[in-house]
């Protein structure tokens, strides 16, 4: 297959599965049990990404007590939970990254 | 509905999204050197960073296309590792039902991982409900074009990045910034809980597939939380 053809058919691809359900409930009326579902999607997918992420360091995954990325996700996850404020969770995050990578060199 | 709410609901969701940046900017950059390194012209490079605008699916058919993997290979990649955004495209939906179909249509393209974690939590939390819809437009065009922007500096200048840099780490701690303060109750937190626990487990699983199991398998253990209580 050409390479730009490919591209387009993943984005066909791509944007199709976006749309998707953006379509499909504008004429389909949705289930409970599905709109009950619809609340946890949020919570549920985006820490499907949050904990493999703070375990992957460039790429490998450090399960290792001296992965500093471990320790200050679990800070910014105490303070995202005390404070309820997102610069100030990411300010943390980050911050006690800094300090982790530099103590445990 | 005044244009003074739409053009604030649409500043708002510019401001909101640019904390991710700091995590997008650098992936974008790498993108572009990478796709250029695995044999792609520069056209093709950017092209996919605006056509198929999906980082993890933009890495890998580059690296794929470099190699000479058959078409239907790579498009059958691309629809895996892109799965999820069935979720959100669920998710988003009861949002959209009263917008006109163009919106519809522009918003969908712009609906990414990042863009997504921003919106929902928006609307979630509170919104003018008949002009958040600028909220997301200005959040999704903001990662869209630092995400064409970096693309194109990877390709021209290549990935300069400072050794340093905690590359993957913005995005989780964002992630975190955004859905620890929504979780509202105990079915909420058992669900994150079981999804982030599951999503490690499973990092190994390929093409992604890993995040879409334990999405769906903690939205059914908060269903099940939620329908004990009653």
């Amino acid at each position: 297959m050409n390479p730009w053809l490919t591209i387009a058919l993943a984005g066909l691809l791509t944007y199709g599965i976006r749309l998707s359900f953006i379509l499909l409930l504008e004429r389909v009326a949705m289930p409970v049990w599905f709109q009950r579902a619809l609340r946890f999607v949020p919570a549920a997918v985006l820490s499907a990404i949050i904990v493999p992420g703070l375990f992957d360091r460039a790429g490998t995954m450090d399960f290792s007590a001296r992965n500093p990325q471990i320790w200050a996700g679990v800070l910014a996850i105490a303070v995202a939970w005390r404070t309820r404020n997102v610069l100030a969770t990411i300010a943390a995050g980050i911050a006690a990254l800094l300090v982790l990578q530099f103590l445990l060199g | 509905m005044d244009a003074v709410s739409r053009r604030q609901e649409f500043l708002n969701g510019m401001r909101d999204e640019s904390p991710i940046l700091l995590g997008v900017v650098p992936f974008g950059m790498i993108f572009g050197a990478l796709a250029l390194g695995s044999g792609l012209s520069t056209a093709a490079a950017q092209a996919m960073s605006s056509v198929v605008f999906a980082g993890s699916a933009q890495f890998i058919a580059a690296q794929l296309l470099g190699a000479d993997a058959s078409g239907i290979v790579i498009l059958m990649v691309v629809f895996v590792v892109n799965l999820r955004h069935a979720l959100y495209s669920a998710s988003v939906a009861p949002h959209m039902r009263s917008l006109r179909p163009g919106w519809k249509l522009m918003l969908a393209y712009l609906l990414t991982d990042e863009a997504y974690a921003v919106t929902i939590t928006h609307y979630a939390r509170r919104g003018d409900p008949r002009a958040r819809h600028w909220y997301f437009f200005g959040a999704g065009l903001t990662l869209w074009t630092s995400w064409q922007l970096s693309t194109a500096a990877g390709i021209f200048i290549g990935a300069q990045i400072p050794r340093d840099w905690p590359l993957g780490f913005v995005l989780p701690i964002t992630f975190i910034a955004l859905v620890v303060p929504a979780l509202k109750d105990g079915a909420g937190v058992a669900a994150a809980a079981i999804a982030g626990a599951l999503g490690l487990a499973a990092v190994g699983l390929p093409y992604k597939t890993g995040i879409l199991v334990a999405a769906l398998v903690g939205i059914l253990v908060g269903m099940l939380v939620e329908g004990r209580k009653r």
